[in-house]
């Protein structure tokens, strides 16, 4: 529907040189002559420019993507660079039907469309050649950035055949290259953007400066939902520096020179606020809350066979309840967002670390009373994402800040305690878990209740069914182990807490509930904890695959070193397997230490083995930290939290090694950003079960007792 | 606001900022080197670390005033020219491929710059003493090994 509309809109240009999309923004700065589609420019310099219509932080996009075009297009690689798409409906995430970053889709999204781009370029290219030397294009192939006429042996460059290429039509459809052939994709590969990252040059949001820029400190009710009633500027006006003071819909914003004396003036405010109705939450209240709802029947999301029958004649019954907190994003780069909101419908630019353009656009063109097209979203860097940047409220106060303070560039930048105190969380949430066991120790039944808030409902509430958020129960209604009776439900619970998207979302919850569970049912059928699972995964060859893989390169069933031990988790998110094994010891005074993780992955055919490995480490990274220490607490409807010193980060010294293997595979690629976190949490906490025999069901982890 | 001169990369400048401004605030905001970054503000993540005679220091907890006639390095001063980033830890980093966000990675090679400099084959401990800027990302295995690396490049 939308790609009809593209296409009629590229019938419109002419020339016949779009491949599917318009072309985005070909103004006068570009000098590219060949620019065959919205992800390509080729320059007489022989210049391969990708323009990658995902947002970087940290995944690897602005190489993965351009590896996929650049195999097809035959490129030189050394000759490839990257820009940022602007918000265009030509970059809509063809997963998501926005232009958006998330869901570890990038690579998926792009697999085919991406190298139909440089698979057709390529062929112009050969045509434009061929043209030249008045052969058969069938006479000539292209090779690492030229076509060669194959008889001859003679050549031209990629910027020699740019201009001929750009009259000549496109090819619609052109078979893609077999795998078994690539060159570059699929071949471990240097990041493009480590220079920039290296020397300081690298521009994220935080960076970004613009004539008459202004830089604006805010300050937001410290309870969730409150709102402003009453403030004194005064004393925040007479600071040097400070040229406004501005109420937005989030709170008042101290407008500035720059961001010292903005944050000096947003700390001399004087500011009486309405808490709200959140006012009296607190973590207790919150977890009472979650007790009351598991002891009531929830919204089934699953049911197969019998499973109250099933349980009233198991031979064994196992109950657990698991409990986890809330959990900021933290990314390193604290929220900021610059925009210019220019007075009388004069357009409006954003320049901002966002990982949806389409959003961004949406709201500029909301607050600044101007068609979408009159909304320019220039993509930053993004210092780490971890769907926070999904969020829009720091490009929102960024917008109604320009907007109020006159039409000023200006740039909104949060302290980290800001950052820590305003976001979305990922979700407290609560399992009650029940399971029969037969007389050979096998599940029988299984019964699962997720408590938790819904983040659809917020971002999304069409998503939310009949009190059913599927997002909620991703990777707990999909159990992979064969059990003949299973119920899973599902009890929304708002807590008046903001939750939202973090890194594996939803899964992070459910993997440790499931796979902790799972080794309860180990334990009580006394069986070894990696046979168990094994034995189990019947009807899944790809856990069992990683599951098997991950427990021979950690030396599973060998001894391990002394004072360690060891515990396995497997599990499933964004179409990629992962199981991990983590070696573990625990102190005398309970002082838990990762040695080492072995991470075995399935993520299906891929681009860029660097970057897996790398996204494995930092995913387990992600997951440990949260794990081990993770906690977003509230009291009187407060963050108690603020900063690095009370939400701790895992540093190098607490660092594990982790070891990455890769299953080769044919299936379609799954995503690779997010599927390394989910299961550490539970390899460590069955690590320490192993250890000590304590079974750890509240996160995080903290000192063992 | 008195007028303060400081020595940037080898650099005269002079600002005109309250004495309380932080060092960091002073580069991105007044001297546009926003290779320095802005994570914590408490001197717990190292975003923010630069040399101050060549020791690493945390430019977000240094008020101006405290600079006084100390040789500021940032990371745009790290090479002798800052588009090559040719100091051996920043081709480390490069022949790792450490950085993913890349957010916090000038602290860390100006950490890793500044270690190097003192001890010139640090052990994983001396490594772990002395690299304790926070990465997101979880770099911490590929900083380890390009610290490594760097030393052997000495």
């Amino acid at each position: 529907m939308e790609r009809r509309a593209f296409l009629q809109t590229a019938g419109g240009l002419g020339a016949g040189l779009v491949i599917g999309f318009r072309i985005p923004n070909r103004g006068e700065q570009d000098p590219s002559p060949f620019a065959p589609n919205a992800w390509l420019r080729i320059g007489v310099d022989d210049s391969v420019l990708v323009v990658v219509d995902r947002s970087e932080m940290g995944q690897g996009v602005t190489t993965s993507l351009p590896m996929l075009l650049a195999e097809e297009l035959e490129a030189d690689w050394t000759k490839v660079r990257i820009e940022f798409a602007p918000a265009d409906k030509a970059y809509i995430n063809p997963l998501f039907g926005l232009q958006g970053t998330g869901g570890s889709s990038s690579v998926r999204a792009a697999w085919t469309p991406l190298r139909k781009a440089g698979a057709a370029a390529r062929e112009v290219l050969i045509a434009a050649a061929a043209q030249r030397w008045a052969v058969k294009a069938t006479e000539c192939r292209a090779e690492r950035g030229a076509v060669v006429h194959t008889k001859t042996k003679r050549r031209l460059r990629y910027g020699q055949l740019a201009l001929r290429a750009s009259a000549l039509p496109v090819p619609a459809d052109v078979p893609l290259k077999d795998p078994k052939t690539w060159t570059i994709a699929g071949k471990p590969t240097k990041r493009l953007d480590s220079p920039s990252k290296t020397n300081g040059r690298a521009k994220f949001g935080i960076d970004v400066w613009v004539p008459g820029l202004r830089v604006a400190v805010i300050a937001r009710s410290p309870v969730f939902g409150g709102k402003v009633k009453s403030f004194d500027a005064t004393a925040a006006r007479a600071i040097e520096g400070v040229r406004d003071v501005v109420q937005i819909s989030s709170g008042i914003a101290v407008v500035a020179s720059g961001y010292w004396p903005a944050k000096l003036g947003r700390d001399a405010l004087k500011i009486e606020w309405d808490e709200g109705p959140n006012a009296a939450v607190s973590s207790a209240t919150i977890s009472q809350l979650f007790l009351e709802k598991a002891a009531q029947a929830g919204v089934q999301a699953r049911h197969n066979g019998d499973p109250e029958g099933a349980m009233s004649g198991a031979t064994t019954r196992v109950e657990a309840d698991y409990e986890m907190p809330f959990l900021a994003h933290a990314t390193m780069e604290p929220m900021n967002a610059t925009a210019h909101v220019r007075p009388d419908g004069g357009g409006v630019d954003i320049w901002a670390p966002t990982q949806f353009q389409s959003g961004a656009q949406g709201i500029g063109a909301q607050i600044g009373g101007v068609p979408p097209e009159q909304v320019k979203v220039h993509t930053t860097y993004l210092g780490g994402g971890f769907g926070r940047r999904f969020e829009l409220d720091f490009i929102q106060e960024a917008l109604e800040t320009s907007k109020a303070a006159g039409g000023v560039p200006v740039k909104v930048i949060w302290s980290r305690e800001d950052d820590i105190r305003n976001a979305q969380y990922r979700p407290a949430n609560f399992h009650r878990f029940r399971a029969g066991l037969g007389a050979d120790g096998k599940p029988v039944a299984w019964t699962h209740r997720i408590v938790a808030p819904s983040i659809m409902a917020r971002v999304f509430p069409n998503m939310v069914q009949n009190g059913l958020d599927g997002e909620a129960v991703e990777g707990g209604m999909e159990v992979p182990y064969a059990v003949p009776n299973v119920h899973v439900d599902y009890a929304l619970t708002d807590t008046g807490i903001p939750v939202g998207f973090w890194r594996s979302v939803n899964n992070s919850y459910n993997a440790f509930a499931v796979e902790s569970f799972i080794d309860e049912l180990a334990a009580a059928a006394k069986a070894d904890p990696f046979e168990y699972r094994r034995s189990l995964l019947t009807n899944a060859p790809r856990h069992r695959g990683v599951l098997e893989l991950a427990a021979a390169k950690a030396g599973w069933g060998t001894p391990p070193p002394a004072g360690r031990t060891r515990g396995i988790a497997v599990f499933k998110s964004f179409e990629s397997f992962v199981a991990q094994v983590a070696e573990v010891s625990v102190s005398p005074a309970g002082e838990v230490r990762v040695h080492r993780v072995v991470c075995a992955v399935d993520c299906g055919m891929y681009v860029n083995p660097d970057t897996i490995e790398a996204q494995m480490q930092g995913g387990i990274v992600y997951g440990l930290t949260a794990a081990l220490w993770g906690a977003i607490t509230i009291d009187k409807g407060r963050v108690q939290q603020g900063n690095f010193d009370d939400y701790q980060m895992l540093r190098m010294t607490e660092m594990p090694v982790v070891e990455v293997y890769i299953v080769p595979s044919a299936e379609a690629p799954g995503g690779i950003g997010e599927p390394g976190t989910p299961p550490i949490a539970p390899a460590v906490c069955n690590a320490i079960f192993a250890a000590t025999g304590k079974r750890i069901r509240k996160l995080p982890i903290g000192t063992v007792a | 606001m008195p007028p303060f001169s400081l020595t940037v990369n080898g650099r005269p400048h002079t600002v005109n900022v309250a004495a309380d401004t932080p060092l960091l605030w002073v580069l991105r905001d007044n001297l546009g080197l926003t290779g320095t970054k802005f994570g914590c503000g408490i001197a717990q993540c190292g975003a923010c670390t630069v040399h101050l005679d060549g020791e690493a220091t945390r430019s977000c907890v240094i008020p101006i005033s405290a600079v006084g006639t100390a040789k500021v390095t940032t990371i745009e001063g790290l090479s002798p020219t800052a588009t090559t980033a040719s100091h051996r830890v920043q081709k480390a980093w490069q022949v790792e491929d450490v950085p993913q966000c890349g957010y916090c990675q000038s602290g860390q090679i100006m950490t890793a710059a500044a270690l190097l400099a003192k001890t010139t084959d640090p052990t994983d401990a001396q490594i772990d003493e002395a690299m304790t800027n926070i990465c997101r990302c979880g770099t911490y295995q590929r900083i380890r090994s390009a610290v490594h690396r760097a030393a052997k490049e000495a």
